[in-house]
């Protein structure tokens, strides 16, 4: 049988098997952890703690104000020692709160909920917004939100994406094949939230044991074995993009500039299913995430239970440190992540990985040619655009004309760059082009 | 903030931070490699006349390009291998015959003028080579047009004068055909294999598609314009070819003779000068189809791939525009909405 996939998509090495074998180990307790503010897509969380002030694990420091929004928890028992603007790691000054580990690793009172499937949904969802649990993807956008369908939009399926397409990440992986009955019980958890009936679970076919795995888990759960199914997917990035997965897992496409919930789906990420069958469960709230500290440059790639507001520092200091000249950073995947300017920056919500590239992997780009019109951009690209042309107009100043080609509908998955034999920053131009001209 | 160290440098970019190793220099060279088969045979059945010619076309090519680009300041970029692609496709594309200034000048059109002149590689409107050979045939009607016999044997420089399958084709029928090559077998044996009269490099089909095949291998070319150009050529073939009476015509012939293979497998599909859309290379590979035959069967003169293919690079950009990729998840409005 033909595996579930989309049209187009790369096949980048996947560079898996640097970590991929490596199980979660917590790192040593940080002696500080920087804790911004802001973690989230949405409006920023009101400070709620004061310098001085002793805190104790799950502790709210930044209570969320407006809907959009998601509390931040302290992740360390101790003293906070300041609270001002530091560097995020995209580089932008944000309102941080800093904690000094007392190392007692004392947590605040938590509410067990050993029934916590009788719960109503609207019960759920608060202890979900409550533990301030975001998209665990990278995105991190709140994820009650995500669960709050207006009524004209009915839901019925829930995808938990368990694809993990961009190359060296394994933290996806190694839940699944770790944890997977708390990956099935917070994928419950959140078709309960939703009313549903319906779980996918799409994992690409290079991890057939995680595909084992997630099975073997589901078969234990006799009541709602028949409503959970996994997704074997064809090994193909962005697999795991939420349009494409959606297309793949449940055959349907989500209309240009629409959401999941326009095609009655809500897709959520593997850690993000965890967090939230604790939060329910224990009532924990997010204060630590599996990050993925992997690349060439690195001496030992681990997959780590890290506290929120760890420098990345410290993460590389875990793994033995560099191997060799590092000439690049990235927090995230290779295709969609972002360069860091500066290892003394925390790991937040949205932290997937930590990637170190020598000097040997990293693409410079200013050596670009001319578009050849090979055509490989558009043959490959999972959202049917024309990315040759969007650079070309890019890249003369045709801003405007852009959006003839569809300029908005591109959520830089980076497969265009990936292939283009001219070395083209492609998403780079199409990003120019975006910021310069109104939607 | 953080201080950055120094063994911190670190290189800060936009994603994606991989790539794959595909490049444009070695899909070109990849393409000249394709082209070793035929012109090798060429070699071989031309002889040194032919090697002669292959060697004074690609050096002017590529030494057009340098002195182009270096005098107008901008990047040399000869090692790309586009320089040399074109210079091989001239050459291959010339009688065997041809005095040295014959390529020279080929060459010069196709660099400077058709390639340079609008904006180098990835700018330029008409295929290079093309419309290199399209100047030489109008300007040097005679030179162009005098072929000589495969020899198969490399010493030896005097080859008869004879026409090429398609002229004696054209000019005395197909009776004449069979007259020259025997019966039909050994017609489509000696097409096949390239022992016929013809330029350098487009009368070996089984060389070109060895190289053709390894270039479908690689992904460099895709199925659509070979497929779509030698359909339509291969059925206007049978039903205009034949004397006479609809439907009778011999479309084997009109595919491996001419310049066709190498037209329909090296020329059409230049990445610049075709469309970029899987669905209008369809269109562009048809019309290219479609207008070598007109000329083969009612023009002037007895090949007209070079032509076909110069002026259905006039419609690329509307063929471009015309077949836009459909955007993931967008859906044709239903007629009940627009009722509305």
């Amino acid at each position: 049988m033909a595996l579930a996939t989309f049209k187009g998509g790369i096949h980048p090495p996947d560079k898996k098997e640097l970590s991929k074998d490596k199980p979660i180990s917590i790192v040593r307790p940080p002696k500080k952890v920087v804790i911004p503010l802001v973690q989230h897509i949405g409006a920023p969380c009101k400070l709620s703690v004061s310098i001085g002030q002793e805190v104790k694990k799950g502790d709210v420091i930044g209570a969320s104000e407006g809907f959009v929004s998601a509390p931040v928890h302290a992740s360390v028992s101790g003293k906070v020692v300041a609270i001002g603007e530091f560097p995020n790691a995209m580089g932008r000054m944000v309102i941080s709160v800093v904690i000094e580990n007392d190392g007692k690793e004392e947590w605040t009172t938590l509410k067990d909920n050993p029934d916590y499937m009788n719960l109503s949904p609207e019960n759920l969802k608060e202890k979900i917004r409550d533990a301030g649990i975001v998209g665990m993807g990278g995105a991190a956008f709140p994820t009650h939100v995500k669960l709050s369908p207006p009524k004209e939009k009915p839901v019925d399926i829930v995808i938990l994406n368990g694809a993990e397409c961009e190359p060296y990440l394994t933290a996806d992986y190694r839940l699944m094949i770790e944890r997977p009955e708390e990956v099935v019980e917070g994928l419950k958890i959140l078709m309960k939230v939703l009313g549903v009936s319906k779980g996918f679970i799409g994992i690409e076919n290079n991890k057939p044991d995680a595909i084992e795995a997630m099975k073997k888990a589901v078969s234990k759960e006799s009541n709602i074995q028949a409503n959970i199914q996994i997704y074997p997917l064809e090994v193909k990035y962005p697999q795991g993009a939420e349009k494409m997965l959606i297309k793949a897992a449940a055959g349907r496409e989500v209309p240009p500039r629409g959401l999941p919930m326009d095609v009655g789906v809500v897709v959520q990420n593997i850690g993000t299913a965890i967090a939230v069958y604790e939060a329910v469960r224990y009532g924990k709230p997010l204060i630590e995430r599996i990050v993925t500290v992997t690349g060439e440059g690195i001496k030992n790639p681990k997959n780590l239970l890290v506290k929120i507001g760890t420098f990345v520092t410290d993460l590389i200091e875990e793994c033995g440190g560099f191997t060799s000249e590092i000439a690049k950073v990235i927090s995230g995947g290779p295709m969609m992540g972002f360069s860091l300017y500066s290892l003394d920056v925390p790991v937040t919500k949205g932290t997937s990985g930590i990637l170190v590239l020598p000097e040997e992997g990293v693409v410079h780009a200013e050596d670009f040619g001319p578009c050849i019109r090979c055509g490989r951009c558009i043959d490959i690209c999972p959202m049917g655009l024309m990315p040759s042309m969007l650079s070309v107009l890019s890249e003369k100043g045709f801003y405007e004309e852009t959006k003839d080609y569809n300029l908005f509908d591109c959520f830089e998955c980076g497969s265009c760059t990936y292939i283009c034999p001219s070395r083209r920053p492609i998403v780079q131009l199409i990003r120019l082009a975006k910021s310069l001209v109104k939607p | 903030m953080a201080e950055i160290k120094k063994e911190h440098q670190l290189t800060v970019s936009v994603s994606p931070h991989v790539k794959s190793e595909e490049t444009t220099s070695r899909i070109m060279w990849s393409v000249n490699l394709s082209l070793l088969p035929a012109a090798l045979i060429g070699a071989y059945f031309f002889g040194p006349r032919a090697v002669f010619a292959l060697t004074i076309a690609i050096i002017t090519a590529v030494l057009c390009e340098h002195l182009y680009q270096r005098g107008m300041k901008s990047k040399i970029t000869i090692n790309d291998g586009s320089a040399f692609l074109t210079g091989l496709l001239v050459g291959l594309n010339l009688p065997p015959s041809v005095p040295f200034y014959i390529p020279v000048i080929g060459s010069f059109v196709a660099i400077v003028i058709t390639k340079q002149l609008f904006g180098g590689l990835g700018f330029n409107v008409f295929n290079p080579a093309a419309a290199g050979r399209a100047f030489l045939l109008i300007s040097f009607p005679k030179l162009m047009t005098i072929w000589k016999e495969p020899t198969a044997a490399f010493v030896q420089m005097d080859a008869k004068t004879t026409a090429t399958p398609l002229g004696i084709l054209k000019e005395e029928g197909i009776a004449k055909l069979m007259e020259v090559f025997g019966d039909k077998t050994n017609l489509y044996t000696e097409l096949f294999m390239g022992h016929r009269a013809g330029s350098i490099g487009e009368t070996s089909t089984l060389a070109l598609l060895i190289g053709a095949a390894f270039l479908f291998y690689r992904g460099y070319i895709s199925w659509h314009i070979p497929v779509s150009f030698m359909g339509t050529a291969a059925a206007m073939a049978w039903v205009f070819g034949g004397k006479g009476a609809l439907f009778a015509g011999d479309p084997i012939i009109h595919l491996i003779s001419g310049g066709m293979i190498l037209g329909a497998f090296f020329m059409a599909t230049d990445y610049v000068t075709c469309p970029s859309v899987k669905k209008g290379q369809l269109i562009f590979g048809a019309g290219c189809g479609f207008l070598t035959m007109l000329i083969r069967l009612k023009g002037g003169y007895p090949e007209g791939v070079m032509f076909a293919i110069l002026i259905m690079n006039c419609f690329t950009p509307i063929i471009d525009r015309g077949f836009k990729t459909k955007v993931f998840g967008f859906k044709k409005p239903d007629s009940k909405e627009t009722k509305k």
